[in-house]
């Protein structure tokens, strides 16, 4: 009842507004915010679950298990990303630089694998993308500067060191069979591909970072009120730095999870992921404004654009049919979730 | 008396400092390469510059609106293959060099009607602008590929690449094109109400409505603006190249938003004017003129700009940060 109810009761009460009784529209007013309350916080799923039955009424294949498997194996790639950037958005940030970081992580890891190995070619990828996670964190974390412009100058910067290394060279592995590191793209853990279950160890962690840790509460409340942050003795640049490290630690695992599955590297293979990974993350119920939103909403946000992508191309639509999808998507969703806040469909702007 | 002048030159700098900046790397450019300093160089600069600079004059508007549009470079792309493509339309071909009027009209609408798409959903919505442009960023650039399937458009009407590179007396046609717009807009930002009212709204919107202004269809309109001169920046691409790919515009968003910040805009709103943003757009198609005529690799360039880019910001922050009693943090 309450779904039904939404969508209908929002506009009338929305244009009633100016012209309705006081007591009338106060009570509108509640149970409008009950509603909204609720759709707030399950709006993500109803559209989730409306989004697969189409799809599954028009498709037989949709819902197949190899289909299924195929679409979170190919999302777990952003999905990682995106929770990075999950935390980075609730500590009152943004991070525009994934996307180019990912395609200089992925060249490096994809390069030194054959000069020093697997091995040591992870954990120097790690210490590097770690490095250039450290250098957002100094500038937004310590030297307080705007992140979105910071996040967009390292976004060229980085795009630059990539090829700089790589001469701009495309890079690959040589003897793609006989290596471990296939294990990560290509692999099977218990029948369930790899990256799915890199990926789903990594929500869980983070999740249990956010949520039940000193640590997550303090980035809610450095994303929430800085001033009060700090006056309640929290290291705001800490919290800060520490949350650009989280992000480019998800980033170096993303690059090892596509290195492996690719078994090569162009030098912009990230370019334009940053969008999709920050796409997720609004579609999952993130406020930009920080201080608000869950880990396991953004594997949602994930799941709904890789789903939406499949969908569409079983469809028969053309591949770039879903940015236009996408794009309805994320306006759609970022406007219930807002009307759902201040109770009203369309906005007080005069 | 006599050094007054030279005075107020160095505060109006020492208030500006891109211009102290444009002036370093002009002499630099100058001493450390053969080629830079020549009339010729100079008019290279201002057609390379044109592009980004006119989609710049809009984006300041709609900066010191407190709003930022990142779906420019999408744009760019479209109004570039509309204009290309609809001047082959068979309908126009009993038109002759007529033909491409229709066709830059068609797209100068199309840049118009998304920026008015763009500033209905933020007016209507209250949805941050930053996300509703960044939806728009990604889907447009989804409706370029769906409507060009994938190909590039050539121009088979000369007259349309031979506008591009065409003069006006002494100066090439776009640079003066670039200079008329940076005028118009000029005026239109410190002479009229609708200019003062983009202060006032970036500035403190709840006053700005106290004071009676309708906040939503004022940022429409400086939408529309911002849409419309990334059009024509794609109109002019295209004229250049005689061609239009789907891919143009890539990464256009963050050369333009360089720029305007680089010219002194505040990403809050409420500061910024169009002959910081024209300064701005000056530096950065100097340095880039001025390294490629040094032959520094284009990688090196990527990493110089976003180093520029932040340290700007830096610098800024520390610059204004003396007189403002700033809480500590």
């Amino acid at each position: 009842m309450a779904e039904t109810h939404t969508t209908a009761s929002l506009a009338p009460a929305a244009t009633e507004r100016p012209r309705g009784g006081q007591g009338e529209n106060a009570m509108a007013e509640t149970r409008l915010k009950q509603i909204g309350g609720l759709l707030a916080r399950q709006g993500i799923f109803v559209a989730f679950a409306l989004f697969m039955i189409g799809f599954a009424i028009f498709s037989d294949r949709f819902l197949s298990v190899e289909n299924i498997m195929s679409v979170l194996r190919a999302a777990a790639i952003i999905g990682v990303m995106a929770l990075g950037v999950t935390v980075v958005v609730i500590g009152g940030n943004l991070d525009l630089s994934v996307g180019s970081m990912l395609s200089f992580s992925t060249v490096m890891v994809v390069d030194l694998h054959d000069k020093i190995g697997p091995g040591a070619a992870i954990g120097v990828t790690l210490v590097a993308t770690l490095g250039l996670g450290a250098v957002n964190g100094l500038l937004v974390g310590v030297a307080k500067l705007n992140s979105l412009i910071v996040t967009l100058g390292m976004l060229s910067a980085i795009q630059g060191l990539t090829l700089i290394y790589s001469g701009g060279k495309n890079v690959d592995i040589a003897n793609q069979d006989t290596t471990w590191f296939k294990i990560f793209g290509r692999g099977y853990i218990a029948d369930i591909p790899t990256p799915i279950v890199i990926f789903a160890l990594a929500a869980v962690v983070l999740h249990v970072v956010m949520a039940y840790t000193p640590f997550g509460r303090r980035v809610y409340a450095t994303g929430g009120n800085q001033t009060a942050a700090v006056f309640s003795g929290i290291r705001r640049n800490r919290v800060v730095f520490a949350t650009y490290l989280i992000s480019a630690t998800c980033v170096a695992i993303s690059a090892i999870i596509l290195g492996s599955r690719v078994m090569g590297s162009q030098n912009n293979v990230g370019q334009g992921y940053e969008l999709q990974a920050l796409a997720a993350v609004i579609l999952g119920g993130t406020s930009l404004l920080g201080g608000a939103g869950t880990i396991w909403k953004t594997v949602i946000g994930v799941l709904i654009l890789g789903f939406i992508q499949n969908g569409l191309l079983l469809l028969g639509f053309e591949y770039y049919v879903q940015w236009l999808v996408t794009w309805a998507v994320i306006i759609l969703a970022v406007w219930l979730d807002i009307a759902a806040k201040r109770g009203r469909l369309w906005s007080p702007i005069a | 008396m006599s050094d007054n002048p030279l005075k107020s030159a160095m505060q109006w700098l020492a208030r500006n400092p891109i211009w102290s900046f444009i002036l370093l790397i002009f002499i630099f450019f100058s001493i450390a390469n053969p080629y830079f300093f020549a009339i010729q160089n100079f008019k290279n600069i201002l057609v390379q510059t044109s592009t980004i600079g006119l989609i710049a004059l809009g984006m300041t508007l709609v900066m010191i609106n407190g709003n930022i549009d990142l779906s420019v470079g999408a744009v760019v792309a479209l109004a570039a293959s509309l204009c290309v493509d609809i001047q082959d339309w068979h309908i126009f071909a009993g038109w002759g060099d007529w033909a491409i009027l229709p066709a830059v009209l068609a797209a100068l609408a199309a840049g118009t009607l998304l920026g008015a798409l763009n500033g209905l959903i933020v007016w209507k919505t209250g949805v941050d602008s930053f996300i509703v442009t960044l939806g728009a960023m990604l889907g447009v650039r989804g409706l370029v590929f769906v409507y060009t399937k994938e190909q590039s458009f050539f121009a088979s009407n000369f007259a349309f690449s031979d506008f591009g590179s065409s003069n006006i007396g002494p100066l090439p046609t776009l640079a003066v094109l670039f200079i008329l717009c940076t005028i118009v807009v000029h005026f239109l930002l410190s002479h009229t109400v609708h200019g003062r009212n983009i202060y006032a709204v970036g500035g403190n919107r709840a006053a700005a409505v106290n004071a009676g202004i309708r906040v939503g269809p004022h940022m429409l309109v400086n939408f529309m603006i911002v849409g419309f001169f990334a059009a024509l920046a794609g109109i002019t691409l295209s004229s250049q190249m005689g061609a239009a790919t789907p891919n143009l515009g890539t990464n256009y968003e963050l050369w333009v938003i360089t720029s305007v910040v680089l010219g002194g805009t505040k990403l809050n709103g409420g500061a910024g004017d169009i002959i910081g943003t024209f300064g701005g757009v000056l530096a950065i198609g100097i340095l880039r003129n001025g390294m490629n005529l040094m032959q520094v690799p284009a990688f090196y360039v990527l990493v110089i700009l976003g180093a520029i880019l932040i340290a700007v910001l830096f610098l800024d922050k520390q610059l204004n940060r003396k007189g403002k009693e700033e809480l500590r943090l």
